[in-house]
């Protein structure tokens, strides 16, 4: 049981600002992601919240107890590194054992009990007599997950720990991973990654963090479906989202607005009646793009690229923007010749509108249903 | 060019580095063997095999003390300046604080100094603190010179030290004496061998201060001891005792050697990290 509770927390180095002022509210046994481009400070959030980073101003409580001057492990954390971070000269049994022994409380009966508990979950047994140079990466990063387990933490943080990993066994080290947090219902855990597909198949919510700034919080859907903001549109999803610079031609309960490159549109989103003849900017998914006859679309342009991913075709689409194509990803493998002229049609509940800031338009518009949030 | 040429040159080439570097010490096992007027000629192969030398050097009675108190006082050098080293490389290497990289510099200067400059200075502060004529006086003395290089050596050592294997070790509640003793200190044993070892053969060595310091045959150093090793009469110099005394103080360093050359190897810490 660990309640995280982020209070305006500030982190500089000298006179430059890694964190502005993040608030956050973790609740107890959520998995929660962070996110985000190369430095934008995610990897220094969690630091701090592992008690390996000073924080330079606000709050950050553990079930309602002010933490900031505690060290890690009195905060009752956990961590895996990225580099896996293991004792080299100690074998596995003494790598997961290292935490256990350093308290004086715990007899070594007990300490045997949870390192080979932890070592059963995690099928490393056949290994705990070995040192960390005689294993596979994988193995590794196991050891690593195994060691913090064992300290039973009340707070688990994971920093990129599958980023060394190769492609087939991420998946299933993410699937492990998913499986442990079922497993430690209690556990709160947070995990860093700049992974899109980590986030979105780990987390019960996401947070998206941009220059030291928090962007948007929510379920993988709500950041998919809804997201708050261009950066947040920009960031799920894959391809990213097509942002197109729009003209609001008629504010009122629905919008009309002219996309560049695109015809006239009435998009079901309200907007302010003053905002007529505004700027916006239009987003559109390119999985909800859809190919129809010639000049019926919303779209019309020369197509420039086809790659055929063999589940999906991804089509750049010139519609007149210079170097920016329209990006459509299409079920299925479709043929379509190069600089031949598509034109693309999109159901109109699937666009989002942002402001001239970049601020979503929503309007009254109620949420997404929330279908990935569990019960947390 | 041929290959054979090639190699021919190569092997030339480490053959001399080979006899010029070992030559003068094979030239004193020579003398070391060889007694009365025999010492005087000069052969480049075994002739004599007289041990007489040898037994005289421990008869004399003093000798063996001299090596009793030249391995008292290196090995304990070794241990002091390996352990303030040590937790000293510590704070140089992983804590940030104000005047680090000028202590750091501080403490190469100190070495820089010729020992003959300092020699003035230091008998002043040994007789103050009343160490003259005492085997402490040139253990003080010898840390001005091992110091620096062991700190040196470990710091720059320790800094290359995968920084997440230490903060693995703070989450897991380790505080920074254990980090330093169960952490640091089984992955520098190649540079706490390295560092040890030359801070042993250096105090071995050291001639000067021990001569300056010490005034008392009976707790002297073996290198002075062999200088003032004298022969029967006041024109004789005993070169063969003295080739015999050299010899047998030579031993030690090179055993030493051999024993921890097999922990002088690097890729130590492979494992740990990814790489």
């Amino acid at each position: 049981m660990a309640h995280l509770k982020l209070t305006n927390i500030k982190k500089s180095y000298g006179s430059v600002k890694v964190l502005h002022d993040i608030n956050l509210d973790i609740r107890s046994g959520e998995f929660v992601v962070f996110v985000g481009p190369s430095g934008c400070g995610k990897s220094t959030l969690l630091r701090v919240i592992a008690g390996l980073e000073d924080i330079t101003g606000g709050t950050f409580q553990i079930d309602g107890q002010v933490v900031n001057a505690l060290t890690p492990k009195a905060r009752g954390v956990a961590m895996v590194f990225q580099s896996y971070a293991l004792y080299p000269h100690m074998t596995v049994y003494d790598n997961m054992a290292f935490g256990l022994r350093l308290d004086k409380g715990s007899s070594s009966s007990e300490v045997d009990r949870r390192v080979r508990e932890a070592a059963a979950i995690l099928q490393i047994e056949p290994y705990l007599d070995r040192l960390p140079k005689a294993l596979s990466g994988g193995q590794r990063q196991r050891v690593a997950i195994g060691r913090a387990i064992t300290r039973d933490p009340k707070v688990f943080l994971f920093d990129e720990p599958l980023s060394n990993l190769d492609a087939a066994l991420r998946v299933a080290t993410r699937i492990e991973i998913a499986r442990l947090h079922e497993r430690m219902a209690d556990t709160t855990m947070i995990y860093v990654t700049h992974d899109q597909v980590e986030a979105m198949t780990l987390a019960d919510r996401i947070v998206v963090l941009n220059s030291g700034h928090v962007e948007q919080v929510g379920s993988p859907m709500e950041l998919y479906n809804d997201p708050d903001n261009l950066f947040v549109a920009r960031f799920i999803g894959s391809p990213s989202m097509n942002i197109l610079p729009a003209r609001i031609e008629a504010a009122g309960a629905e919008t009309a607005v002219v996309p560049e490159g695109g015809r006239r549109i009435v998009v079901p989103v309200p907007t302010p009646s003053g905002s007529s003849s505004s700027a916006a900017h239009l987003g559109v998914r390119p999985e909800s793009l859809e190919l129809v006859d010639e000049g019926q679309g919303l779209f019309t342009g020369r197509v420039t690229l086809v790659e055929s991913l063999g589940e999906v075709t991804l089509v750049y689409i010139d519609i007149g923007r210079g170097d920016e194509p329209l990006v459509a990803k299409l079920p299925g493998e479709v043929r379509l010749a190069r600089d031949s002229t598509v034109s693309l049609s999109v159901d109109v509940s699937a666009l989002r509108l942002f402001d001239g800031s970049g601020r979503a338009l929503r309007g009254d518009r109620a949420r997404e249903p929330e279908l990935m949030r569990n019960a947390g | 060019m041929p290959t054979v040429i090639k190699q021919t040159g190569f092997y030339l080439l480490v053959a001399f580095i080979v006899l010029f570097s070992v030559f003068p010490f094979y030239y004193a096992i020579l003398t070391s063997l060889k007694s009365g007027t025999a010492l005087f000629q000069v052969d480049y192969l075994p002739t004599h095999f007289d041990f007489g030398n040898y037994a005289d050097l421990f008869a004399t009675g003093v000798f063996p003390k001299n090596i009793l108190n030249s391995v008292i006082v290196a090995t304990v050098v070794v241990v002091i300046s390996l352990f303030l080293a040590v937790t000293a490389a510590y704070a140089l290497s992983r804590i940030t604080f104000r005047g680090r990289t000028l202590l750091l510099l501080t403490i190469l200067g100190v070495s820089m100094f010729p020992q003959i400059a300092v020699l003035a200075g230091l008998f002043e502060m040994i007789r103050a603190a009343g160490l003259y004529n005492t085997l402490f006086s040139l253990m003080f003395a010898y840390m001005i010179f091992t110091l620096p290089f062991t700190v040196w050596v470990l710091t720059t050592f320790m800094r290359d030290l995968p920084v997440e294997i230490e903060e693995a070790a703070i989450v897991d509640g380790a505080a920074p004496l254990t980090i330093v003793l169960k952490v640091f200190l089984p992955l520098m044993w190649p540079a706490l061998v390295t560092t040890g070892l030359l801070a042993f053969i250096a105090a071995w060595n050291e001639f000067l201060f021990a001569l300056t310091f010490v005034s008392n045959n009976e707790t002297r150093t073996v290198p002075v001891a062999i200088a003032l090793l004298s022969g029967a009469s006041e024109q004789e110099i005993p070169w063969g005792t003295i080739m015999a005394a050299s010899v047998i103080v030579t031993v030690p360093l090179i055993v030493l050697v051999l024993i921890f050359q097999r922990k002088i190897i690097s890729g130590l810490t492979a494992g740990g990290v990814k790489g």
